[in-house]
């Protein structure tokens, strides 16, 4: 049989709880999402921001920063990645447990940012570890962070627990770890991991 | 402790450390702190080895945040590289706007009006309160005292960056000086909000004060702890703060008096023992005479343009040549250097990083204490990443 | 306000009183308001620094700032040492030195046992310019990692092809690109159609 929302929401008035494995399971995962306690730049003392009186990101569930990566379900990277960095995030990356999401917070985390011409600085976290939500900005502000918050949960609950579209943990692959890129003599070797990102195709022809 | 000789300004060289494996005292236990590591303010990382608990040697790792600023700022204009200072030292974007512009102007030879002077010292001074308050925050945080100081310097520092952003339109990266003025003009109702949060600060600073300055544990964990000698500050060109905390008096908006500074009444406080407690105390002083001077330039600021209506901004191609400009921002003196070849991007663009410069004692103010001090006296030094590593 | 402080010329004369036939030579600087700068010799920099920062008259104890600069067109590398004096409040004197070429006379003497606030800067200077500082207690590279190979802030330098394609107005920019992507610096293909 059949139960639509309305009619749940309605049993709900009264008293009677119904949910499958899936909503609860889902409903714990995106409410306790506990960040790893980690900043790399501007966007980090935002992040910091984030979790003070004012703008208090403990309304959400996510208030408990850990200093651990064994503890920590939330990778926020906030702020530039830098080329002597990078084997160290993905590092992060791997030590944490699954189910784990990543942010990137910033323009830098996205794709290098204002910084993306350097020598040193990585053209965007993208081309090592997978990331959940991205949060444009500059850096973004503590709003813009408790949005991509709130949109990481809706990404959490719409995800079935079974089938094809179950998330990373579920499957039956060990994808829990990513290959951690070299100090090369002139760059990161791999400069990216191929499985996760390549470059996107031109869509216009650049002058000549 | 320090002698008279030049030598022992000097690092102190591996060889004076014992071997790592040892058998008859024991192995050193060498210690990666960061570059992950709450303590360290960002992606800093230091090499610490052990003897016990005891540091014997400490070795500062950087790079972990080097974005290449002084490479970026050489491949654009000169108007362009203002947004990239904000990101320098991004809790001091306002005082690094400052020193550029200063550089700027000294290389151009461009006037600033009147009013956009006193809109310098007062959101300089205005750096300088939420600089410090944060600082002590995240010094206490060091000490354990975790959450609480944090949080009231944040909720302060929010009503600072309430006043960037209705001025510049950005909380932290302002990008609001130009050569030869600022962007656009504060008004009267900001000027008036900015009274409000000065005359409010005191009140803060009396509270802050109360739970910290005589605090049992805050004076048992910071009194005595990474003493730096007058003498070593000087030569390793330490600035600012932790200079004055070593006793000597050089404090750069005195000596090079540069904008509307001579016009002033302010002291400048001074350290006895140069530890970290009279660090946090200089920071706390420091604030305290950071109210009278925004008062003052409250009250006195004219009428009158916020920018030279010659001023040239875009297209701007200065003359072959060469300055320095120099500004004493909150963690000491942040300078820019800047090499023209009459191009429109400088030849050469150099920032003087307080940060790390500051950093160059580290080493010997934690030799001998035990790491969990060395957390402390880090802190003490007030170092932000982007500045440190650029 | 700052002391006066002897002009640039007055110290030259005094070093070179000091340390005959070392050379040492002004270099002008157009720039409104700013002054000369010495440039120093590499084999008496050491010595001409201990004496600016010994005696009496300049006691310029604070090196404040340590910048690289690499000059492709002369064809050398330069360090410049801004001094200051924090005992009698004067300041900046300019100190420059240079090496013999960018290839292999790169070596310079370290100006950190006369000034401690050298250390960091010139091991700054070591890892984006190359410069050699001899006598430096602990030359390492500071910013970038030790197995890297090149000298990335030399106007010479090459970045490592991971360029990517963006939209930009930048000739520069594309023109890299063109580079890395070759198939994009062909002619425009017409708008696909599932794009519209």
């Amino acid at each position: 049989m059949e139960i639509t929302p309305e009619q749940k929401d309605e049993l709900r008035r009264h008293g009677i709880l119904l949910t499958s494995l899936e909503e609860l399971y889902n409903w714990g995962r995106s409410h306790s999402v506990w960040p790893l306690q980690f900043g790399l730049a501007c966007c980090a003392i935002e992040m910091i921001a984030t979790s003070m009186a004012r703008f208090d990101i403990a309304r959400f569930g996510s208030e408990v920063f850990r200093p651990s990566p064994r503890q920590a379900d939330l990778l926020i990277v906030s702020g530039t990645v830098t080329k002597k960095m990078a084997p160290q995030v993905v590092r992060l990356w791997n030590q944490m447990p699954e189910p784990k999401y990543c942010i990137a917070m910033g323009a830098c985390a996205i794709s290098g940012g204002p910084f993306k011409q350097g020598y040193n600085v990585l053209k965007g976290i993208d081309r090592y570890i997978p990331v959940d939500v991205y949060i444009p900005g500059c850096p973004p502000r503590p709003e813009a962070l408790l949005n991509g918050l709130i949109t990481l949960q809706a990404k959490i609950s719409g995800q079935s627990i079974s089938g094809p579209d179950a998330p990373r943990h579920l499957g039956s692959a060990d994808s829990c770890e990513y290959p951690v890129p070299e100090f090369g003599g002139h760059d990161l070797e791999p400069p990216k991991n191929p499985d996760l990102w390549q470059p996107p195709a031109p869509a216009r022809a650049p002058k000549p | 402790m320090i002698e008279a000789s030049t030598d022992a300004l000097l690092p102190s060289p591996g060889s004076r450390v014992r071997p790592v494996r040892d058998p008859f005292h024991g192995d050193l236990l060498e210690v990666s702190m960061g570059p992950h590591h709450p303590s360290t303010h960002g992606v800093f990382r230091m090499v610490a080895t052990l003897d016990g608990e005891t540091i014997v040697r400490l070795k500062p790792v950087f790079g972990y945040l080097h974005r290449n600023h002084e490479k970026l700022g050489e491949s654009t204009t000169y108007l362009a590289s203002m947004p990239y200072t904000d990101r320098l030292d991004y809790l001091c974007s306002m005082t690094n706007n400052w020193a550029y512009a200063l550089a700027v102007e000294r290389l151009i030879g461009q006037p600033v009006p009147e009013r956009a002077e006193y809109v310098r010292v007062i959101l300089a001074e205005l750096t300088r309160l939420l600089n410090h308050t944060c600082l002590a925050g995240f010094l206490l945080q060091d000490c354990g005292a975790s959450g609480t100081p944090l949080m009231y310097a944040f909720r302060e520092r929010e009503k600072i960056l309430d006043l960037f952003e209705s001025l510049s339109g950005s909380r932290m990266m302002c990008n609001y000086q130009r050569f030869g003025g600022c962007r656009v003009d504060p008004g009267a109702h900001w000027l008036a909000a900015a009274s409000r949060v000065t005359e409010g600060y005191g009140r803060f600073l009396d509270e802050f004060e109360a739970l910290l300055t005589g605090n049992e544990i805050m004076m048992a964990r910071t009194q005595g702890v990474g003493p730096l000698s007058a003498k070593l500050a000087v030569a390793a060109g330490v600035t600012g703060p932790m200079l004055r905390a070593a006793g000597v008096a050089y404090d750069i908006r005195k000596v090079d008096g540069y904008g509307i500074y001579p016009r002033f009444n302010f002291r400048v406080p001074l350290g006895e023992h140069g530890d970290t407690y009279d660090r946090y105390m200089l920071r706390i002083l420091e604030m305290r005479e950071s109210i009278p001077i925004l008062r003052q330039a409250l009250a006195e600021i004219p009428a009158g343009p916020i920018m030279d209506p010659k001023a040239r901004l875009r297209g701007l191609r200065p003359k072959a040549g060469e300055s320095y400009g120099r500004i004493e921002g909150p963690k000491g003196e942040i300078g820019f250097y800047l090499v023209s070849d009459g191009t429109p991007n400088p030849y050469r663009y150099r920032v003087r990083p307080p940060s790390l410069i500051n950093l160059t004692i580290l080493e010997d103010l934690c030799l001998g204490r035990t790491i969990a001090d060395a957390v402390i006296i880090l802190g003490s030094v007030d170092i932000v990443l982007g500045e440190v590593d650029r | 306000m700052n002391p006066a402080m002897e002009t640039p010329e007055q110290i030259r004369d005094r070093l070179l009183a000091r340390f005959p036939g070392a050379e040492i030579s002004l270099v002008p600087n157009p720039a409104p308001g700013a002054q000369p700068s010495l440039c120093v010799g590499a084999a008496h920099l050491r010595e001409a620094a201990v004496f600016l920062r010994d005696d009496d008259a300049l006691r310029l104890d604070y090196c404040s700032n340590v910048t690289g600069i690499d000059w492709p067109k002369p064809g050398h590398l330069e360090v410049v040492y801004h001094l200051y004096s924090m005992a009698l409040r004067h300041g900046p004197l300019v100190l420059r030195a240079r090496t013999g070429n960018r290839a292999d006379l790169v070596s310079l003497p370290s100006l950190t046992p006369v000034w401690r606030s050298c250390e960091f800067q010139e091991r700054e200077v070591f890892d984006l310019y190359g410069v050699v500082f001899e006598g430096h207690p602990d030359l390492r590279r500071l910013l970038m990692w030790d197995e890297f190979k090149d000298f990335p802030m030399r106007k010479d330098y090459v970045e490592p092809p991971d360029y990517e394609w963006e939209p930009t107005a930048h000739d520069a920019v594309a023109a890299k690109a063109a580079l890395q992507h070759p198939a994009a610096a062909a002619p425009s293909p017409a708008p696909s159609p599932e794009k519209t």
